[in-house]
């Protein structure tokens, strides 16, 4: 009997042991392996992913052809949205914004609305370029960087499009042919 | 603050050295004393009483100099290469002169004090001029860094003059293997640094000097710099760097310094090396030559009476005792700094990563120092790399790498 | 062959190497601590038994027992040495200096290193330090550390509990310092014991058999130096979520105020000066040396105003704006507010502010101005007019000119390298005389032009200050970490176990002594103990390997 019961103390100690050292050895490998995925992970494009609510914002529009005075993220519920953030001297952004005034005043009847943020710093620039390609869409003026932070944008040009709801859905870095662009645009169009 | 001045005060550095040199010859006779008497380590002799004497003289005259710099430039004198190898050569003495006086050991001084000599001649090598401080060593963290860091590489090379000491004294010399190979290797590169300091003091005694012009980038800009030679020059500056002579009628360059050194006027330095090759090769030439020997197994005999367990401890007393303060110099403290200076504690800048091998090495050495047949022989051996691992952070990353820390 | 009774009583547990009572090597057991063959016994862990010895069928003991040998862990110390060193052989990718011609990874190291550089890039050794390998070793060295830690400090703290003065005669004789003396008395003993205690060692007696150990505690400096190192891991852990750690880099021109990135649009930064102070060539402390390396800088500040938007502001339409802090950023001292610091890291500067021109007529020798304009470049006009009513028009502005197929561009938005054509319309006409102007030029395409524009003066030109913005809420960890490391280190270093024992065997006197080191000291002190006795000083056994 007695023999039995060391026999059985024993087998439970080294179950214990057992268990130690499988949770600490478990532990231990969790956290190398969260190393290495967190490191190996690319960087986040932008601050907001797809299916994220598009973050509101409201700057002053700067587009004479345009009658807006504000753009203003949340009055525009309900439409689809294009927001394109470009700048003058960014030569992918001059050869994408022709596509997007072509497609405007269609689609503005569709309930698509265009929104090309500028980021430069002169306002006389904007307008030149503005002039140059005849642009009828509403251009805010984005001079302290808060909306291209606020998106987390980084190279130009960026696209946010953003569908009726207000739900973000699709993201693209760089340059947008006028195919791409018509397929995104449909996209969004509310239904 | 007038040139003289700073003569002035050069001068009481240059009294340490004489004293240091002095002091050298007082240990090197305790040598003998033992030899003719044999049984008597215990007791203390009285060549080693004044070779103690000379250090901490010498010593004091240092901490003079050190003192009367730093009033005269304002700041810690550890910003600039002369400075900071300076100091590593007083750390030296200093680590030397506390384990003196723990283990009373006075072969130490034999090899502790012509190693820091070494230091000291290798400091000679840079501009001595007061440097002004650039934006991101104006803060206290300068000296508190800079200074334990040297004081730790001054501890862990007495580790490195005991491994020496050990290896000569222990290895067998009767026969040509590996060991004797290595070890008249590092004797080598001590004749090197003898043929850096023969040579630079001979041309510095003729007053030899050329110049060359040439241009280099810095911070954006194009500017033109001047090399000041004072040895002909065998290597000239970088051929991208369009240099052109300034100086008529000395000797042209036979080469040019490699591109990739990219360090602060690499190529004088490289030039030095040059000379201190050529010089250092022919004294060793000729050392063998009159030996009819290898060096190491030449001054083998002298060591038959020390105490080798009491030197090995010595290695390994040393390495415990450098490695916290190299841990808190290197490591700890240079974070603190690079995190107010520069925005982030670590950034692998070389010397940071130099810094880290180091403390590696010596927690490895620490840990292996716990298994049998790592004492003795193989510590000593260890020690050595760990020196070698200092000094080329010290060297080669400040001439061949560029980085954060290639001031001077 | 569970547990093992020694002669002494003791029950020790398997894999016991020396019994944990008194001392007398367990036969059988002698190969794990190398002792077979040698005089002197191994005194790791006082031979008490390792947990990772024993059980090593299951595959969680193996790996147990694997990262629980010290000589892997130096292994891996090596190896991560290795590694660190390859990546200083060139620059890493962040170093790769400014001036080169094409700063892309792919193309530097090929251009400045050859074909060495290009396998040192395909190799991905040019971001060394954050390859997954590296990394993994780092990550060993870390599992390493908690698990040799773990398992063995179970049999540390056995060993230090169980401290018998009583030790059997092997293992006294087997000890690196030994003596035996004979016809000692108990007065000398005790004299002896004094002695020891008045330096400060602890005394154990029991039956005559005397134990003085001190500096117990640093033999748990490893372990203490361990935790910090384990924490410092910690930490770097926790570092590369992005909770804890944000990393960002703004460049803010003078005169302007942006939003600070990684604030959540909370924070903005104004730039509302820079300074660069140079040393001045004459200072009599510095003129040798600025001599031989040209200019050198002595400070950049950058006087700044953070702000606050106030709450529920939309973002952009935030035009109040509450000021929180006003402060200079300097080098070395860096501002910090709600948990950010911001610290001066770069500077650009020649980037042009303001440009001034004299109308004239380009008939006039003297070049008497009509009148001048100045172009705020940041922000210019369509049109400025002067009183003489000549009107210029701005038609086209290029901030950073520069001609690509033969066309006129602007590389950026910021005005580097300004060029502007104007039309200049004489009093009461429509018709505009067109000129082209750029730093250095000043194109008249007709030849025919009734005025001229002309640079009258100097442009302004502004310093852009780059700025890093931190928030580090790992760096506390950091601290802790090493500050118990370095606790852990100088506990262990500067301090030594001590132990001798007295032990009285067949009316003989046994010395022994063991420390983990200095065994000069502890030599010392058993000199000057045993001074004016007939005890007979120890005998260092050492065999060195040689």
């Amino acid at each position: 009997m007695g023999l039995d019961k060391v026999r059985e103390k024993k087998k439970k100690k080294m179950r214990n042991r057992y268990i130690y050292r499988a949770s600490i050895i478990a532990l231990l490998a969790a956290a190398v392996i969260y190393a290495l995925v967190t490191n190996l992970k690319a960087d986040k494009v932008t601050n907001h992913d797809i299916g994220d609510e598009a973050p509101n914002f409201e700057l002053m529009q700067i587009n004479k052809q345009n009658d807006q005075e504000k753009i203003k993220l949340s009055e525009l519920e309900g439409k689809g949205i294009m927001l394109n953030f470009w700048g003058t001297w960014c030569a992918p952004c001059r050869e994408e914004m022709p596509y997007m005034e072509s497609l405007y005043p269609e689609y503005k009847e569709k309930g698509v609305e265009i929104i090309a943020v500028n980021l430069d710093q002169s306002e006389l620039k904007v307008d030149q370029f503005i002039n140059e390609f005849d642009l009828t869409f509403p251009v805010p003026h984005d001079t302290r960087d808060e909306v291209r932070e606020l998106y987390g944008i980084g190279p130009l040009p960026s696209t946010v499009f953003i569908d009726p709801e207000g739900v973000i859905n699709d993201i693209v870095i760089g340059g947008l042919t006028l195919d791409r662009l018509e397929g995104h645009l449909n996209e969004i169009q509310p239904k | 603050m007038t040139s003289t001045m700073s003569t002035s005060i050069l001068t009481f550095y240059v009294i340490s050295i004489v004293l240091y040199l002095v002091a050298t010859l007082f240990f090197g006779a305790t040598v003998r004393d033992k030899n003719s008497k044999s049984k008597s380590q215990t007791k203390k002799s009285k060549a080693g009483k004044i070779g103690i004497t000379l250090t901490i003289v010498g010593f004091s005259t240092h901490i003079v100099y050190f003192i009367l710099r730093w009033i005269a430039s304002g700041h810690a004198p550890v910003s600039n290469m002369f400075e900071f190898v300076t100091f590593l050569g007083m750390s030296i003495v200093f680590a030397f002169i506390i384990l003196y006086f723990i283990y009373k050991l006075d072969i130490l001084g034999v090899f502790a004090l012509p190693v820091a000599l070494m230091i000291l001649a290798y400091a000679s090598m840079f501009p001595t001029d007061i440097s002004p401080l650039v934006p991101s060593l104006q803060s206290p963290w300068l000296y508190i860094h800079v200074t334990t860091v040297s004081l730790a590489q001054g501890i862990l090379a007495i580790s490195f003059v005991a491994g020496l000491i050990y290896l000569i004294a222990t290895i067998d010399q009767t026969v040509r293997n590996k060991k004797t190979t290595w070890l008249e290797i590092i004797m080598i590169s001590i004749f090197l640094v003898i043929g850096f300091v023969v040579s630079s003091s001979a041309f510095n005694l003729m007053d030899y000097e050329v110049q060359f012009e040439y241009t280099e980038e810095i911070q954006g800009q194009e500017q033109l710099l001047v090399a000041d030679y004072h040895m002909p020059a065998i290597a000239g500056v970088q051929s991208d760097k369009n240099p052109t002579t300034l100086t008529e009628g000395k000797m042209t360059p036979l080469i040019s310094t490699p591109n990739w050194m990219q360090g602060a006027d690499s190529a004088r330095k490289f030039n030095s090396v040059l000379w201190s090759f050529l010089t250092g090769g022919v004294l060793y030439l000729i050392a063998r030559l009159a030996l009819r020997k290898r060096v190491s197994a030449a001054i083998k005999p002298f060591l038959r009476n020390i105490n080798t367990d009491l030197v090995d401890e010595v290695t390994y007393r040393s390495v415990a005792i450098g490695f916290p303060v190299f841990t808190l110099g290197g490591l700890i403290f240079a974070s603190i700094w690079a995190q107010i200076a520069w925005d982030r504690f670590w950034g692998w800048d070389p010397k940071e990563v130099w810094a880290l091998i180091t403390f590696f090495f010596y927690a490895a050495f620490l840990h292996l120092r716990l298994s049998r047949g790592w004492h003795g022989e193989k510590s000593a051996w260890l020690a050595v790399i760990g020196f070698a691992i200092i000094m080329f952070n010290i060297i080669v990353v400040n001439l061949v790498l560029a980085g954060l820390h290639s001031y001077a | 062959m569970d547990k093992i009774k020694c002669e002494c009583g003791h029950i020790n547990p398997e894999g016991t190497v020396l019994c944990e009572a008194c001392g007398k090597p367990v036969e059988g057991n002698q190969h794990i601590e190398g002792n077979e063959d040698k005089k002197l016994l191994n005194m790791r862990y006082d031979g008490s038994a390792r947990r990772s010895q024993t059980y090593n069928t299951r595959i969680v003991d193996r790996i147990w027992t694997f990262f629980s040998s010290v000589k892997v862990g130096i292994w891996l110390i090596v190896l991560a040495l290795l590694g660190s060193g390859i990546g200083t052989i060139f620059p890493q990718e962040m170093y790769i200096p400014a001036e080169a011609p094409d700063r892309n990874p792919a193309v530097f190291y090929e251009d400045y290193y050859g074909i060495a550089g290009k396998i040192y890039y395909q190799l991905g050794f040019h971001d060394l330090y954050s390859s997954w390998w590296y990394l993994l070793l780092i990550a060993l060295i870390g599992i390493s550390l908690v698990i040799c830690s773990l398992d063995r400090f179970i049999p540390l703290r056995r060993a230090l509990k169980l401290q018998k003065p009583k030790r059997h005669e092997h293992f006294l004789t087997r000890q690196r310092l030994y003596s035996k003396s004979e016809n000692i008395t108990e007065e000398e003993k005790q004299t002896i014991v004094d002695r020891l205690k008045k330096q400060r060692y602890k005394i154990v007696e029991e039956d005559g058999y005397v134990l003085a150990e001190k500096g117990r505690f640093s033999r748990w400096g490893p372990y203490v130096n361990h935790i910090g190192l384990i924490i410092i891991l910690l930490a770097a852990l926790l570092r590369i979520t992005p909770f804890f750690y944000l990393d960002e880099y703004v460049w803010v021109r003078e005169g302007e105020e942006i939003i600070i990135p990684g604030t959540e649009n909370e924070y903005y930064i104004e730039n509302e000066k820079f300074t660069l102070d140079v040393y001045d060539k004459d200072d009599p402390k510095f003129k040798d040396a600025l001599e031989k390396t040209g200019e050198v800088h002595k400070g950049y500040t950058t006087d700044v105003k953070i702000s606050k938007v106030k709450d529920d502001a939309v973002v952009g339409a935030a035009d109040e704006l509450e000021v929180i802090k006003k402060d200079q950023i300097m080098m070395n001292h860096p501002v910090k507010f709600d948990g950010y610091t911001l610290y001066q890291s770069g500077f650009q500067e020649n980037e042009f502010k303001t440009m001034y021109f004299d109308v004239v007529e380009t008939s006039d020798e003297n070049a008497e101005p009509l009148g001048d304009i100045e172009v705020d470049l940041r922000n210019p006009e369509q049109t400025y007019e002067l009183d003489n009513g000549v009107r210029i028009q701005l038609d086209q502005y290029y901030p950073d000119y520069a001609l690509e197929d033969g066309e006129p561009i602007t590389k950026t938005k910021y005005p580097r390298n300004p060029a502007f054509v104007f039309s200049v319309y004489p009093p009461g006409s429509d018709e505009g005389e067109l000129s082209f102007l750029g730093i250095g030029q000043n194109i008249d395409p007709t030849g025919e032009n009734e005025y001229q524009m002309v640079m009258n003066k100097m442009p302004d030109t502004l310093y852009v200050s780059g700025i890093t913005v931190r928030r580090d809420y790992t760096l506390p960890l950091f601290v802790i970490g090493a500050a118990i490391f370095m606790i852990g280190v100088i506990q262990g270093m500067y301090w030594q176990h001590r132990r001798i024992w007295l032990n009285p065997k067949d009316g003989n006197l046994l010395v022994a002594a063991h420390t983990n080191k200095n065994w000069f000291g502890v030599k010392n002190e058993i000199e000057k103990a045993i001074e004016g006795t007939n005890v007979t000083m120890v005998e260092d056994q050492q065999e060195l390997d040689k």
